[in-house]
C-alpha cells in the first residue's frame, strides 16, 4: 500500500445562503465525505454543478471560497490535520505542498504581470529554489507541456497567448514548486474540443513524469476516465460512489452513476426532406472597422420543422451567423430568404412578423432574463407585444406555455433567481415559443448546463418541434448534442462551411481533415481512449 | 509607430485643441461682461476724447476676433498683457505667484498622494474591520468640514495654542528651503487633510473591486500574505481609476486653494486672482483663467497617459 498523502475523513462544509426575501440560513455544501489520495495517484472528483467538487478540492488547502466554512471532519495532509494549523502555517503549505489549477486560466492569471514572474512566484516565495533555477525549471515545464518557444514564452503577458496555452502555463505554474498534490479544477472545460485533447494529454504526461499526486475535478466522466486512477462520484455534497476508474465506467453500482455513464443516449432519426424555411445564400459578413470576413460565402438551407446544427469551435463564426440571420449584423453580400420571402438585411427594416417568426434562445439563460421580472411577465411580454393579449387570456396562454415546458402552476409568480439552471433555460424556451415562431435560433443553449439537465432540455426541444413544427438552427460546439438533435449538420471552421449535409452523410466517412480531427477529439467513455487517439494521430503523421 | 505612442500623441493633441477652445470661451466670457474697460480705468468723469484715445491705445477699438488673436499671439510668445490696475507686466507678476502656488501644492501632493494610497491599501486590507472604519471615519470627517474651518482649527492649536508653526505663511524671494517649508507647513497640513479622503476612498474602492477577480484567489492559493496580495497583485490593476482621482485632486490643489491661501495670507495664484477680480482687472482674470485651465487639462492628460501606460494590453499588443 502506497503512503497516504491526503486523507479526508467525514468532511462537512457549510455556507450561509441569502435567498431573496427570506432570512439568511446555513446550508450544507458537503456532508460526510471521506476520501484519500496516495502519493503519486490521481483521484477524479465528478458530479454536477453544486455537487461540492471544487469545495472539496479547495478544502485540501483549507481554503473556503467566499463565506464557505469547514465545519467538521479532519483533513490530514502529510501527516497533520490542516484544519488545526494557524494562518502562517496555512500560507506555508499553500503553493508549496498543494497547488491549484483553475478552470479559467484566462481569469486566473494576473493581467498586469509577465507569465514567468507569476509561474515562479511560489518557488521564490517559499524559498524552494533561487530565481535562476526556478526560471530554468519553468522553461523545462513549458517545453514539456508543449508550449511554443519555451525560452521566451515567460516574457509574455496573459492577453498575448491563447486560452489553451494559458491553461498549460497554469499547469506549469502549479508544478513549478514541486508540490506533493495538484488540484485540477475543470482545467479543460472552457477549451475547444480539439484544444482540450492536447491540454489533457499534456497534463497527463506532466503528472506522470513528475510523479505528483492530483485531484482532478470535472463534470465530464469521459474526460476524467482518461487521467484518474480512482473516481469519487458526488451529488448534492454527498458521496454516491467511490471506486477504481475501470469499475466506475464499466460496472457502475449506483443508479446515478449509471445515468452519468449512459448520458447522451438520445436516439434521433433524421427527418426526410421538406421545403426550406430558411435559405442562406452566399452570405459574407464582417464587423465594422475590421478588415477580414468573419463569414465567407455561406450557403445553407434549413427545411421547415427540422433542425440544422451548426458545429464549430470558438471563433468559427457560428454566433456571427445567428447575428446575420436575426439582422443584428447586416451581411456584406448575399441574401437571406425566410418562409418564401426575402428578409431585409438590417433589423430596423424588418416587419413585426419578420421579428416574431425568428426567435432566439441563448447560452446564458441567467443574463437573458430580467432578474426583476417574474416568469409570468417574462413569458407574457411577447404575448402582449405580438398578439395584444391581456388579462385572463394572457394568463391562460402563459399557463399553457408553462405546461408545454413541463413546469407547474407555481412558477408563474417566481423570479429567475428562484429557478435552477435548467428551469431558467425552459422559461427562455417558453418565451421564444410564445411568439409562435417558424424558426428558433438556439445558441449553445445546453453548454452551460449539467449533462443530465442538458439531456432534459434536448428532449423538450425535440418534443416541441414535433408538436409545433418549429425549425431550429442549433449552434453548438458539442458533437454529442449534434448527434442527439440534428437533421442536418454544417461544420464551420474559420468562417467557412467545411462540410454540410444530412446528419448521417456528414457523420460518415470519408471525412475532410478538419471534421476528422473534430470527431476524433470528442472524449469517449473508455479508458485508454486518449492514448489511442494520440497514437493514431502520430502514426498518421509518420505515414504522411 | 508603437500604438501606445500614437495614443499618447493623440491625447496631447486633443488636450491642446481643448485648451484652444477654452481660451476662446474665456475670451468671449470676459468680452461679454457688461461695462467698458476704458471707462472702468478712467472713471465716470472721463471725456469722450480721453476714452477714445485710451481705447485706441489698448486696441479696444479693434474687432473682437483681431483682439482675440492678438491676445493668443501674445500668450504664445510669453506676453500675458499688462495689468489694468497697476500697469505691471502680468507674466512677471504671475510667474512668482505661480511658483509659490506650485510650491505649496507640490508639497501637499508629495505628502498626500502616497499617504492616501497607503491608507487606501490598509483600509482595503482590513475591509470592514476597525482599521478600515477608523481610516474612513477620520478622512471623511476632515473632508466634510469646510477647509477654512479646518484651517482655523489647525491655526488655533498648532500656531496659537502650542506655537509650533507660524500662523501666517509668509514667503518672499531669497528665502531658504527650510525656512520656506516651515512657513507653509500649516497650509500644507490643511490641504493634505482636504484632499486625502477622495484619493483614499478611491484607492480602497478600486482595490476591493479588483479583489473580486479570480487571479486574486490564485494569489491567495499561492500562500502570499494579504498585504502582498494587495500590493503585488491587486494594486497594479487598480492604478487607472486611482490615477484619475489623484489628478483631479492635484488640479484642485493648484486651482482650488483660494480659501486656504486667504486664511494663511499666502501670496499664491488664488489670492492674486481674487484681488484682481475685485478690481475688475480683466486681462489678469483672463490670464489666470487660462493658466488654471492649462493646469487642469495638463493633469488630466497626464492621468490618461498613465492609465494607458498602466494597461498591459496597450503596452504590449499581441
Amino acid at each position: 500500500m502506497a503512503e497516504m498523502l491526503l486523507e479526508i475523513r467525514n468532511l462537512r462544509i457549510e455556507a450561509t445562503s441569502y435567498p431573496p426575501g427570506e432570512p439568511p440560513r446555513d446550508v450544507v455544501l458537503v456532508d460526510d465525505v471521506s476520501v484519500s489520495v496516495a502519493k503519486g495517484r490521481v483521484l477524479g472528483l465528478i458530479g454536477e454543478s453544486g455537487a461540492g467538487k471544487s469545495t472539496i478540492g479547495l478544502s485540501s488547502m483549507a481554503y473556503g471560497r467566499g463565506g464557505v466554512r469547514l465545519t467538521g471532519g479532519t483533513i490530514t495532509l502529510n501527516g497533520r490535520d490542516i484544519r488545526l494549523v494557524d494562518a502562517r502555517a496555512l500560507r506555508a503549505l499553500r503553493g508549496r505542498e498543494v497547488t491549484y489549477v483553475a478552470q479559467s486560466a484566462a481569469a486566473a492569471f494576473n493581467p498586469a504581470i509577465q507569465l514567468m514572474d507569476q509561474v515562479i512566484e511560489t518557488c521564490l516565495l517559499h524559498k524552494v529554489m533561487g530565481r535562476a533555477e526556478a526560471e530554468a525549471r519553468a522553461v523545462m515545464l513549458f517545453g514539456k507541456l508543449g508550449l511554443p518557444n519555451p525560452e521566451s514564452f515567460g516574457k509574455r503577458y496573459p492577453h498575448q497567448v491563447s486560452g489553451g496555452q494559458l491553461q498549460r502555463a497554469m499547469t506549469a505554474m502549479a508544478l513549478c514548486p514541486k508540490p506533493d498534490l495538484v488540484i485540477f479544477d475543470e482545467p479543460t472545460t472552457a477549451l475547444d474540443v480539439t484544444t482540450q485533447i492536447e491540454v489533457l494529454a499534456a497534463i497527463k504526461e506532466a503528472i506522470h513524469d513528475t510523479g505528483v499526486a492530483a485531484l482532478y475535478i470535472t463534470h465530464d466522466l469521459a474526460v476524467v476516465a482518461q487521467v484518474a486512477d480512482d473516481i469519487l462520484v458526488l451529488r448534492h455534497g454527498k458521496r454516491v460512489e467511490y471506486g477504481a476508474t475501470e469499475q466506475i465506467i464499466t460496472a457502475p453500482g449506483e443508479p446515478y452513476t449509471q445515468a452519468l455513464v449512459s448520458v447522451r443516449s438520445i436516439e434521433h432519426v433524421e427527418k426526410t426532406d421538406a421545403p426550406a424555411v430558411l435559405q442562406i445564400q452566399n452570405v459574407t459578413a464582417r464587423y465594422q472597422g475590421t478588415k477580414f470576413d468573419v463569414l465567407k460565402n455561406i450557403t445553407l438551407d434549413l427545411p421547415a420543422g427540422q433542425t440544422l446544427a451548426v458545429v464549430g469551435e470558438s471563433g468559427s463564426g457560428k454566433s456571427t451567423l445567428a447575428r446575420v440571420i436575426t439582422g443584428l449584423l447586416p451581411p456584406g453580400q448575399g441574401r437571406i430568404r425566410f418562409a418564401g420571402r426575402e428578409l431585409a438585411p438590417a433589423l430596423a427594416a424588418r416587419t413585426r412578423d419578420d421579428l416574431r417568426e425568428v426567435q432566439m434562445i441563448y447560452q446564458m439563460a441567467d443574463t437573458a432574463m430580467n432578474p426583476r421580472q417574474t416568469v409570468g411577465t417574462i413569458i407574457g411580454r411577447p404575448l402582449e407585444f405580438y398578439f395584444g393579449l391581456k388579462g385572463e387570456a394572457k394568463r391562460k396562454r402563459i399557463q399553457e406555455l408553462l405546461d408545454q415546458i413541463e413546469m407547474g402552476k407555481g412558477f408563474i409568480d417566481r423570479y429567475p433567481a428562484e429557478l435552477s439552471g435548467g428551469q431558467k433555460q425552459r422559461v427562455c424556451i417558453a418565451r421564444a415559443l410564445a411568439a409562435k415562431p417558424k424558426l428558433i435560433i438556439c445558441d449553445e443553449v445546453t453548454s452551460a448546463l449539467d449533462p443530465l439537465v442538458a439531456d432534459g432540455i434536448l428532449k423538450l426541444l425535440l418534443a416541441l418541434q414535433a408538436a409545433e413544427g418549429v425549425a431550429y438552427l442549433f449552434i453548438t460546439h458539442d458533437l454529442a448534442t449534434v448527434r442527439a438533435i440534428a437533421d442536418r449538420i454544417a461544420v464551420m471552421y474559420r468562417g467557412e462551411v467545411r462540410r454540410y449535409g444530412a446528419k448521417t452523410d456528414v457523420l460518415a466517412p470519408p471525412f475532410d481533415d478538419y471534421t476528422a480531427l473534430l470527431l476524433s477529439s470528442v472524449p469517449e467513455m473508455k479508458m485508454g481512449w486518449l492514448e489511442g487517439v494520440l497514437e493514431g494521430r502520430r502514426m498518421a503523421a509518420a505515414g504522411n | 509607430m508603437h500604438p501606445v505612442l500614437t495614443l499618447v500623441v493623440q491625447r496631447i493633441a486633443l488636450g491642446l485643441l481643448l485648451l484652444l477652445a477654452v481660451s476662446a470661451v474665456i475670451f468671449l466670457g470676459v468680452a461679454a461682461l457688461p461695462g467698458d474697460t476704458a471707462q472702468a480705468i478712467l472713471g465716470q468723469s472721463a471725456t469722450p476724447q480721453a476714452l477714445a484715445n485710451l481705447r485706441t491705445e489698448m486696441g479696444l477699438d479693434q474687432p473682437a476676433l483681431t483682439r482675440y488673436f492678438n491676445w493668443l499671439g501674445g500668450i504664445l510668445t510669453g506676453d500675458l498683457g499688462t495689468s489694468l490696475s497697476n500697469r505691471t507686466d502680468i507674466a512677471a507678476a504671475i510667474s512668482q505667484r505661480l511658483g509659490n502656488t506650485l510650491f505649496l501644492a507640490g508639497w501637499a501632493a508629495v505628502i498626500s498622494v502616497p499617504l492616501a494610497i497607503l491608507l487606501g491599501l490598509l483600509a482595503a486590507r482590513y475591509n470592514g474591520r476597525w482599521p478600515d472604519k477608523l481610516i474612513s471615519g477620520a478622512t471623511l470627517s476632515t473632508i466634510s468640514l469646510p477647509e477654512f474651518v479646518v484651517g482655523y482649527i489647525v491655526l488655533y492649536f498648532l500656531a496659537v495654542k502650542w506655537q509650533l508653526f507660524p500662523s501666517v505663511a509668509m514667503v518672499f524671494p531669497g528665502m531658504g528651503m527650510m525656512e520656506r517649508l516651515n512657513a507653509v507647513i500649516l497650509p500644507v497640513i490643511v490641504l493634505v487633510l482636504v484632499v486625502l479622503a477622495h484619493m483614499m476612498r478611491m484607492t480602497r474602492a478600486a482595490i476591493l473591486n479588483v479583489m473580486q477577480s479570480a487571479y486574486i484567489e490564485t494569489a491567495e492559493l499561492k500562500g502570499l500574505t494579504p498585504m502582498r496580495v494587495i500590493w503585488r497583485h491587486a494594486f497594479p490593476n487598480a492604478v487607472a481609476p486611482v490615477v484619475n482621482v489623484v489628478m483631479l485632486n492635484l488640479a484642485y490643489l493648484v486651482v482650488g486653494v483660494v480659501v486656504v491661501e486667504v486664511v494663511f495670507v499666502y501670496p499664491g495664484m488664488g489670492q492674486y486672482l481674487v484681488d484682481h477680480v475685485a478690481k475688475r482687472d480683466l486681462p489678469v482674470v483672463q490670464a489666470v483663467g487660462l493658466i488654471f485651465a492649462a493646469v487642469y487639462i495638463g493633469l488630466n492628460i497626464m492621468a490618461d497617459v498613465i492609465s494607458i501606460l498602466a494597461n498591459p494590453r496597450l503596452r504590449h499588443p499581441k
